[in-house]
């Protein structure tokens, strides 16, 4: 069986009327062993003090936003290529799911950056490229918005989503160019010598997998909403018809 | 395609065209800068090249709504998709006209106005030949923008959320050679982006903008 199979709608509510609640109770299990360990069974930073622990809240959802914006663009493939509803529904509901955890990065970031760096918002390329995704998004989801015909609109934003994807990267990167940068590097990477110590390490990657399944959860959910929606679109549309 | 180009020159040269009123906004713009800043010269000289780069952007956006709409409203893009000359080049056609309505003349006066704003000496040239190398891609970026919007009643606000992002790496590079120029720096590597960005705009987004006005017109 091919992973295909799910995009046929009714397959893919039968599976995911499970799925989704699982999911989501082992995204809060994730949640609150990866926050309440990181919060208050880790030593604070020697120089950086308390404010440390912001990082299980601050990576996370930006790992998220880039993957939200990396599974939408995914999805608009899919769409484009293949015509599964499901995937161009799914792409829609990722986007309001992406925009928070992005607006979560930057405020934490933030918060974490007035004790730290004396500002709240400084315009350094990573944060800067974190608000021109917020600014991505927020294109994508007034298009989706904008558009009545539901398969013009799913055309439209994954042509947008594809344009975007191109540009969102030569803005990371221009941003570099443009200004150097107050932010550290990577806390983590596959490829680093150095990551943060194991014991911030553990928790984080804890509350990492928390968001992770936080994210796919909300997403089946707003995803089965919409199939829902459509549907009842449909039937209305029949009503009036006969 | 030179048709379709010769044909959008007329009508923006014609009564109610609207072509010089990029130019006008651009001034005026220009104009109320020092009101809001404040005389001092060598502040204004600072921020000069920044300031006429965002609002020669501005000024481009100001006549992109009306691109495609107008065509769609009473037919004719219909007609422009049944020609033999493919979509894309019309898209590309379009993006041509708008530059040489808007970008064009938009560089021609940033010297001058550059001089309004106190700018030295030599960032004059450099900033019209920075703006020469990226409107271009503005006015594609632009086009595409215009295709995504095309079937909407009032699409004029969502094209302007929606093309303003895509123009960040244009601004950042042109913004800086302009800068640059102006403070006598080397400025190789950000003009060679700048046209490298004008031209990857110029190879790919006509087809975007195709793709996009296709789906409209179902």
């Amino acid at each position: 069986m091919s992973i295909w199979s799910y995009a046929n709608p009714a397959k893919f509510m039968a599976t995911t009327r499970r799925l989704t609640p699982a999911l989501g109770a082992l995204a809060a299990l994730c949640l609150v062993v990866g926050l309440v360990w990181g919060f208050f069974f880790t030593p604070d930073d020697y120089r950086q003090g308390a404010t440390v622990k912001i990082i299980y809240l601050h990576v996370p959802s930006a790992l998220m936003a880039i993957n939200g914006w990396l599974m939408m663009l995914v999805a608009s493939l899919v769409w484009l290529v293949r015509r599964h509803h499901v995937s161009a529904l799914a792409a829609r509901a990722a986007a309001p799911v992406g925009i928070t955890m992005t607006l979560i990065a930057l405020v934490t970031g933030a918060v974490w950056g007035q004790p730290m760096w004396g500002t709240w918002w400084a315009w350094d390329p990573r944060l800067t490229s974190f608000l021109i995704l917020f600014l991505f998004y927020l294109g994508y989801i007034a298009l989706w918005e904008a558009i009545e015909d539901p398969d013009t609109a799913a055309d439209l934003t994954s042509v947008l989503c594809l344009v975007g994807s191109v540009f969102a990267l030569l803005s990371r990167y221009a941003v570099n160019f443009w200004n150097q940068g107050l932010h550290q590097g990577a806390s983590l990477s596959l490829d680093a010598e150095e990551n943060v110590a194991d014991v911030f390490y553990f928790p984080l990657l804890v509350s990492m997998a928390g968001f992770v399944l936080l994210f796919v959860a909300l997403v089946l959910m707003r995803t089965r909403t919409e199939i829902r929606a459509r549907r009842l679109h449909a039937l209305r549309l029949r009503e009036r018809m006969a | 395609m030179g048709r379709v180009i010769a044909r959008d020159l007329r009508l923006a040269f014609r009564a109610g065209g609207g072509f010089g009123l990029g130019l006008a906004f651009y001034l005026i713009l220009t104009v109320l800068v020092p009101f809001g800043v404040g005389p001092a010269g060598a502040e204004l000289a600072r921020i000069a090249p920044g300031i006429l780069w965002v609002g020669a952007l501005l000024a481009c956006l100001l006549s992109l709504d009306r691109l495609f709409a107008l065509d769609r409203e009473d037919g004719a893009l219909d007609l422009l998709a049944t020609a033999p000359v493919p979509l894309e080049g019309v898209a590309l056609g379009k993006a041509v006209a708008h530059w040489l309505t808007t970008g064009l003349p938009l560089s021609l006066a940033a010297p001058g106005l550059g001089v309004l704003l106190n700018l030295p000496w030599p960032g004059h040239l450099w900033l019209g030949l920075s703006l020469l190398l990226g409107t271009p891609a503005l006015s594609l970026i632009g086009a595409f923008g215009a295709a995504l919007t095309v079937g909407l009643k009032r699409g004029g606000l969502l094209l302007s959320l929606l093309v303003l992002p895509l123009y960040v790496p244009t601004l950042i590079f042109g913004a800086d050679v302009a800068r640059r120029g102006a403070e006598g720096m080397a400025l190789g590597a950000p003009l060679a982006l700048l046209a490298a960005v004008s031209a990857g705009c110029l190879a790919l987004l006509p087809f975007a903008a195709a793709g996009a006005l296709r789906i409209n017109l179902r």
